[in-house]
């Protein structure tokens, strides 16, 4: 707790009071066996002077007698079990470490590296807010770092630190460190970390781990803790409000209340709710939490909710926003990591339980396993321990949920052997596999939210415009390879395409450009409220035409894509020989030549596909889509 | 009304994910309790009891192992608090080991901890039939104690199983049990010592008066300062128990547990002190000198 009394001329209240206000950042950090993990938090600890006094002595004496230092110093063994431990076989498990400074508490899942181990990371993953993964500056990306960040991603880890260690053994050297900092990145993107760090540390000489090390003057970064102390984290207020409900609370006739925790939202006395899955509504009535009543409660807040109706709530229900409640199905698509040393066998009856719900359910189907190092798919039929298989699953009945990249709480679940009563797998559901067609969804309006929802998706329109020959159905197409593989759901629009069906009756006269881009426009709009993301690529050269198409969405739907490329060079590339013709005067208006490009003035994309790869312009539109 | 604006630090996040656990294990167990040790981290699980089940009253009573050796102040704090909160209070006495005569000085700290503690524990756990016992430890009293899960499970005889533990993703606890098993809770894991003192000021909790400092009759023996609370324990020749200012990090049976020199009289005080001190809490505790990898076997024998 140096950091907290380092800081100068400060009252006892003031220092409490920090204390008192400090968040919570919430780690798991994993590296492959001896990259320094146990060193760098033993360290990290001692450093900022969280570690007690008899305890550092402790270690001290004890590195002269089994530290790997030669006598000197060594911290990891700050971190190490016991004895016991080794005895008892549970030097795998996750070990929770903790400490803080004024600003923030950090809660630290320490997870084991091998690849054995899989299974255990799944604890430490599934609520963190960040991952720090080792990397040792010697080796750089292994293939036990792509695993890891694998898993992390898999457990909806947004934000990942790449703490590349032993940088001493490396000279600290720039070039070296700076081509592994470009790995992690590109590490991190290929398994959609949307926000990745590097921070190049040595932990036996403690640089950047605390203080900017003099040793690193070409990093500008902060330090790690420093890094800690200042990296925002998601919150989940923004979304619609829901509360799995755990306890029905009947002290007396006169109180029926519903107690859980927050998954989702906010919540405050007089809004609509509905009941899943039961499909009944209310208002709610008094928001307690604590000994008093609120004004209103937020996401992980744990409170007690009165109803205004007396309707049949059970625990396993869950409470929520009438507007946009979260979905109910029994059978979903999922990913399952294997806990247990007997394999997961489809059609074997398992507990399922997901936030307060517990009911039966089965594996139907594994429809393939994942590779961990590669992300490969492979055929599977039963999945062994620590093995993650995509799967298809079926419930006892209704369950409400989200899907976990929405929000964990209604996306998580474990699975329960009926006999052991072991925990022997976990999982995300990904979607929801057939709805069936309940009583209580006729009343709610099936409308464009609702059907983005199904899909998990925000609908977006992308319109690529530029000269023929830019690149647009290039880029198109691999940006909707790529959103697919990510599993959203697309479609594209191309020019030449949509002429050869829906618009055969047109030709090139101004009038009929014109009507060209408005069904087109039309039609894409539709598609949007189908829910889906949509890729048209016209010439469209005008931008009158742009902004009719523009107008039909609403604010942050459209996006125009400027596919920049010089004529000169689309006339050489030309690849459907259509310059060519163009200048032979066999095709008149030929945009560019006979006709003009009217080039967007802010476009929300703006790619140079003249001297841009058109993979490199591809993710800049993913980027921009943000997603 | 409460403002909720600030709602979320990290003091609020500890609160709520307890009360989740609390409530989980009152939805799950058959016949859950809360042991009660009378410390400051009980003082906080009881706090944070009634806020978990208000505005009715919670649904479990409160076990105290009375080992006969606590400090007097701790007995009456206890019977206080019962009486104030209305929660059912069960106190357990090993009463075979008090026919046989055994306490810490007579028979040393080991045995009379294994004796009037942890048997004591075992035998009121099955009278009782109780299945889920939930308890006040946290992961960063010890490193020992770093891999514990919340929900811990307990074999035949209240004995902890390394290998049966069990993944705990997102927090979803399996509360499943077979016959002769039972479930440990442990809702304060992540917390630690500052943080459950920041909480106690924040809550104005009430916590036995031994933390705070005060001129107590002290005797000092092998370096530990040790409050003569009354006449059972001989003094040695030359030992006079001395008026000294000491307050407790820890609290126990009064032979065993060490008190600290301190000036510290009140929970600012105790926090400014703990932040400048840095020795670790459990340097307090006399029972964890005895022989290496102790807290491993007491936990496995089912004193956790
Ligand atoms: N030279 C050097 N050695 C390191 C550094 N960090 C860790 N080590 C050494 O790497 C080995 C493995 O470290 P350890 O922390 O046990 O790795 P873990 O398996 O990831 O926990 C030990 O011999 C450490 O002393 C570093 O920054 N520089």
């Amino acid at each position: 707790m140096a950091a907290v009394t380092q800081v100068p001329a400060e009252t006892i209240a003031d220092r409490l009071h920090a204390l008192e206000n400090r968040d919570t950042l919430r780690i798991a950090i994993c590296g492959s066996v001896d990259d320094g993990k146990s060193t760098l938090l033993g360290r990290l600890l001692a450093e900022a002077g969280m570690i007690p006094e008899d305890r550092l002595q402790q270690m001290v004496r004890d590195s002269r007698k089994h530290g790997t230092q030669g006598g000197a110093p060594d911290y990891a063994l700050l971190l190490d079990g016991l004895e016991a431990e080794r005895e008892q076989g549970i030097t795998i498990d996750v070990a929770w470490r903790y400490f803080g400074t004024a600003k923030r508490a950090f809660i630290v899942a320490d997870c084991p590296g091998h690849a054995q181990y899989t299974r255990n990371m799944a604890s430490g993953a599934s609520n963190a807010e960040l991952g720090i993964v080792l990397v040792d500056a010697r080796a750089g990306v292994q293939t036990q770092t792509r695993r890891h960040v694998a898993i992390l991603s898999m457990f909806g880890v947004k934000r990942v630190l790449f703490a590349v260690n032993k940088l001493d053994l490396i000279d600290y050297d720039v070039a070296r460190y700076a081509a592994i900092e470009q790995e992690c990145a590109e590490l991190a993107r290929s398994l959609s970390i949307a926000h990745s760090d590097t921070i190049p540390v040595s932990a036996l000489n403690a640089d950047n781990l605390v203080e900017p090390s003099p040793r690193t003057p070409w990093y500008v970064g902060p330090s790690l803790l420093g890094f800690l102390e200042n990296v925002p984290v998601e919150r989940r207020g923004q979304t619609a409000f829901a509360m799995p409900v755990q306890w029905v609370s009947r002290p007396d006739q006169h109180f029926r209340g519903y107690a859980g925790s927050i998954a989702s939202g906010h919540v405050a006395a007089g809004n609509e709710v509905i009941v899943l899955p039961s499909g009944q509504r209310s208002r709610v009535a008094r928001v307690i939490g604590g000994s008093s009543d609120l004004a209103q409660a937020q996401a992980d807040q744990a409170v007690t909710l009165t109803l205004s109706d007396a309707i049949d709530v059970a625990r396993g229900d869950v409470v929520a926003d009438v507007a946009q409640p979260p979905q109910i199905a029994a059978q979903f698509a999922c990913h399952v990591l294997w806990l247990d040393d007997a394999p997961l066998l489809p059609g074997r009856r398992y507990l399922f339980k997901l936030a307060t719900r517990t009911l039966g359910a089965q594996v139907t189907e594994i429809k393939h396993r994942i590779d961990p190092d590669t992300q490969a798919r492979l055929a599977a039929t039963r999945l062994s321990a620590n093995e993650i298989g995509y799967c298809n699953l079926s419930l006892d009945a209704d369950i409400a949920y989200e899907p976990y990249a929405r929000n964990r709480t209604l996306g998580g679940f474990i699975l329960i052997d009926r006999e052991s009563n072991a925990t022997v797998g976990c999982g995300t559901l990904d979607f929801g596999l057939r709805r069936d067609s309940n009583v209580h969804w006729q009343h709610l309006d099936v409308d464009r939210a609702a059907r983005a929802r199904i899909k998990g998706q925000q609908p977006r329109c992308l319109w690529f415009t530029g000269l023929s020959g830019a690149g647009k159905s290039t880029i198109a197409n691999l940006v909707e390879r790529r959103l697919h593989a990510d599993g959203f759901h697309t479609i594209t629009l191309d020019g030449d395409n949509i002429r050869h069906g829906l618009n055969r009756d047109l030709g090139f006269t101004d009038a009929d450009r014109v009507e060209n881009i408005r069904r087109v426009a039309e039609v894409a709009k539709l598609m949007l409220d189908a829910g889906l993301i949509v890729l048209v690529s016209f010439i469209s050269p005008f931008r009158a035409e742009r902004h009719m198409a523009r107008a039909l969405f609403n604010q942050g739907e459209f996006l125009e894509v400027f596919v920049d490329a010089p004529l000169e060079i689309c006339e050489q590339r030309d690849v459907k020989g259509l310059y060519a013709k163009a200048r032979a005067g066999d095709i008149a208006n030929f945009t560019g030549i006979g006709s003009p490009y009217e080039p967007p003035e802010s476009p929300e994309v703006h790619l140079h596909s003249g001297n841009e790869a058109a993979a490199e312009s591809a993710k800049r539109v993913i980027e921009a889509l943000g997603l | 009304m409460a403002d909720t604006a600030a709602w979320h630090t990290h003091l609020d996040r500890l609160e709520a994910e307890s009360i989740r656990i609390l409530r989980e294990t009152v939805a799950e167990a058959r016949r859950p309790v809360l042991l009660y040790s009378i410390g400051k981290d009980s003082s906080v699980l009881l706090h944070l009891l009634l806020k978990a089940f208000h505005p009715g009253r919670p649904p479990l009573p409160l076990l105290h192992v009375d080992t006969t050796w606590k400090f007097r102040e701790m007995i009456a704090f206890r019977d206080q608090r019962a009486r104030e909160t209305g929660v059912e209070l069960i106190v357990h006495i090993n009463q075979d080991g008090v026919a046989r005569g055994v306490g810490p000085i007579t028979h040393g700290a080991s045995v009379h901890t294994e004796v009037m503690k942890t048997q004591s524990l075992r035998q009121a756990l099955a009278a009782h039939g109780f299945d889920a016992a939930i308890g006040g430890a946290r992961r960063d009293e010890d490193p020992a104690r770093a891999k514990e899960r919340v929900f811990s499970l307990r074999g035949a005889g209240q004995r902890w199983e390394p290998r049966k533990q069990r993944p705990e993703p997102w927090g979803l606890f399996n509360t499943r049990l077979a016959a002769d098993e039972t479930l440990r809770v442990f809702p304060l894991s992540d917390w630690t010592e500052l943080d459950v003192w920041l909480y106690i000021r924040r809550e104005n909790i009430p916590v036995v008066p031994l933390y705070f400092a005060d001129m107590r009759p002290v005797i000092e023996r092998n370096g530990a300062l040790l409050v003569y609370d009354d006449d059972r324990m001989p003094l040695n020749e030359g030992e006079t128990p001395v008026p000294r200012k000491v307050r407790f990090r820890t609290l126990g049976c009064w032979p065993l547990t060490a008190a600290v020199e301190s000036d510290a009289a009140n929970l600012d005080e105790i926090i400014s002190e703990m932040l400048a001190t840095r020795l670790s809490e459990r340097a307090g505790r006399i029972i964890d000198l005895d022989p290496a990898d102790s807290m491993e076997r007491k936990k496995r024998e089912g004193y956790f």
